[in-house]
């Protein structure tokens, strides 16, 4: 049985519709990226599949607990950390993390030694003292799903987990995602970092206007993108030329003096192109690795930002 | 199996409620001081010639200023409750716009104890805010001729009146758009007792006042608890006050609970 399954979701707000019919299906133990851009309707789905809103159309089961027949089903078992901050500010972290122990029928002994194990598993336990405003981003955000973990949820929502966090918390966030996954939990991940569903997801799918536009492993979207390329640059036309004429397959501005060459970002790839232009001189080289902007480009037809914003 | 643990779930909100109180000694300090000001102010300030203008309002035929401490005690007394409403207010606009509120409503856990732990986190707040100012009052010179019965009374109307505005303050903190909003609409509950006998007699009041004074809720419950305390005519005040906290408390209560039920993503 899937972890998640849904069918037909729709919600909408007034006469703006959010969400445009969703299937879904994540198998149990395995990571569903849900990609897309702002506005695309992730955190909606997210808020409806954890019972925070319904939906005007549509079923779901989410651990095998009917969303509409059993909620409280689903809200045992699951966690959510969303992209809003949800810790108390007035309470220390482990105070925090006793609040969700209390509010899960611990016994005292066994929430606080569940506090104690989840601040030291997220380097928390200098912390645990001290309240959430004196955090930095990527503690705070520790923190949330620190508190997420407590009831020891089957699936886990993450709602764009990395969104504003500095490299080093996102691959702290990766790290610990990866960790869930290896103890067999299950996640539901928004991102809107093409980079981040391919590093942690078996599965993604692509979220635009409230519908999936497109749906696979990571290989199969990226097989459909063909925004991988290295660009070349020369010093004159000579050197392009002869560039040119060593690399089929490539496509050449001379105004720019530039070369475009297909790739797919390995450096054996790389090594190889550069072998093959030996003795020409390269005045510049520039990697392009498809981004959720190819994605999109590809599939819709049209770039992320909102008409309004270009 | 679908136990819920209402109880449990309530007294874990209400530690939550009071450590944060502890943790933000600022705003409980600040709505205990306001009455014991309004306290000193109106006794040693504006009492001495208030007091002589009591007239008949007075009880025992006191005069002056020890007179005016004997009338406005209760006045006070139920200040320090429409000051700590306001912290209630502020405290659930709180929650409700941060993120924590989400997290409670997709847990399983008793909805109606993150409000409960509120409402009852108010009552054992201001019980001691309460104790506090009659603490002052008795300092300065307030001499209540009350026996056990009496103040047994009081306490539970003063008690019944904290619960009722505290769930207007729940319901007020919930509907507020921003923490701001929330902290300056109980604000209301705070100016009724001057324009009414809280302060005055009723019969000092300008016509269209009076008429107003006479008829608004904090008047029957002031009445009732001078009387109580200080021996002088109660009247049919007792019910009429129990009368309006019961209705300030169904409203409040209900109202809090549907807007409590709204859907909403924070």
């Amino acid at each position: 049985m899937n972890a998640i399954s849904a069918r037909g979701l729709r919600k909408s707000y007034a006469d703006k519709v959010v969400l445009d019919g969703i299937d879904l299906d994540v198998r149990p133990g395995s990571v569903f990226a849900m990609l897309g851009p702002n506005g695309a309707g992730k955190t909606t789905i997210v808020n409806i599949l954890s019972t925070l809103i319904t939906p005007d159309a549509g079923s779901a089961t989410v651990a095998g607990a009917d969303l509409a027949e059993n909620p409280d089903g689903i809200r045992r078992a699951i966690g959510v950390t969303g992209q809003f901050s949800a810790v108390d500010d007035l309470l220390n972290g482990e105070e925090n993390l006793m609040l969700m122990a209390d509010l899960h029928h611990l016994p005292r002994t066994t929430g606080r030694a569940r506090a104690a194990e989840l601040l030291a598993r997220f380097g928390l336990t200098d912390a645990a003292k001290t309240i959430p405003a004196t955090y930095s981003g990527g503690m705070r955000r520790k923190l949330d799903l620190a508190m997420t973990l407590v009831g020891d949820p089957k699936v886990i929502f993450l709602d764009e987990p990395t969104t504003g966090l500095d490299p080093r918390s996102r691959q702290t966030m990766w790290d610990i995602v990866r960790d869930l996954v290896a103890d067999g939990v299950t996640i539901f991940l928004t991102t809107q970092y093409l980079d981040e569903a391919d590093h942690l997801a078996d599965r993604i799918a692509v979220l635009d206007h409230g519908r999936i536009i497109a749906e696979g492993t990571p290989d199969e979207l990226k097989r459909r993108v063909p925004g991988g390329h290295v660009k070349l640059t020369f010093t004159d036309g000579e050197a392009l030329r002869h560039a040119a004429a060593d690399l089929d397959a490539s496509t050449v501005d001379k105004e720019a003096l530039t070369l475009q060459v297909p790739t797919d970002g390995s450096v054996a790839s790389l090594r190889a192109l550069l072998d093959r232009l030996d003795g020409v001189a390269v005045d510049g080289i520039a990697m392009h690795t498809p981004d959720l902007d190819d994605v999109f480009l590809t599939l819709t037809g049209h770039q992320t930002q909102p008409e309004a914003l270009k | 199996m679908t136990m819920t643990y209402p109880m449990r779930d309530s007294l874990t909100m209400l530690r939550r409620n009071l450590r944060r109180m502890q943790r933000y000694p600022s705003l409980t300090l600040m709505l205990l001081g306001q009455p014991i000001l309004f306290l000193l102010l109106f006794v040693y300030v504006f009492g001495g010639t208030l007091g002589n203008g009591l007239g008949g309002a007075a009880a025992d035929g006191a005069i002056g200023r020890q007179a005016y401490i004997g009338f406005v005690t209760p006045t006070i007394l139920i200040i320090t409750i429409t000051g700590a409403i306001l912290g209630t207010a502020i405290s659930v606009a709180m929650d409700m716009t941060q993120g924590i509120m989400a997290r409670f409503r997709i847990m399983s856990i008793s909805k109606a104890s993150v409000l409960t732990g509120h409402v009852v986190g108010t009552l054992i707040q201001t019980a001691i805010g309460l104790a506090v100012v009659l603490g002052v009052a008795l300092l300065v010179g307030f001499r209540p001729s009350a026996g056990p019965v009496e103040w047994l009374a009081v306490i539970g109307l003063l008690l019944l009146v904290t619960l009722a505005l505290t769930w207007m303050a729940v319901a007020v903190g919930l509907n507020a758009k921003s923490v701001e909003t929330a902290s300056n609409t109980p604000m209301i509950f705070t100016l009724l007792p001057f324009l009414g006998s809280g302060f005055v007699p009723n019969d000092s009041l300008p016509g269209w006042l009076r008429w107003f004074a006479e008829y608004q809720p904090f008047t029957p419950v002031i009445k009732t608890v001078r009387g109580l305390l200080l021996g002088t005519s109660v009247g049919d005040s007792g019910l009429l006050a129990v009368g309006w906290c019961v209705l300030f408390a169904i409203v409040g209560y209900v109202w809090s609970k549907s807007l409590f039920r709204k859907e909403r993503t924070r």
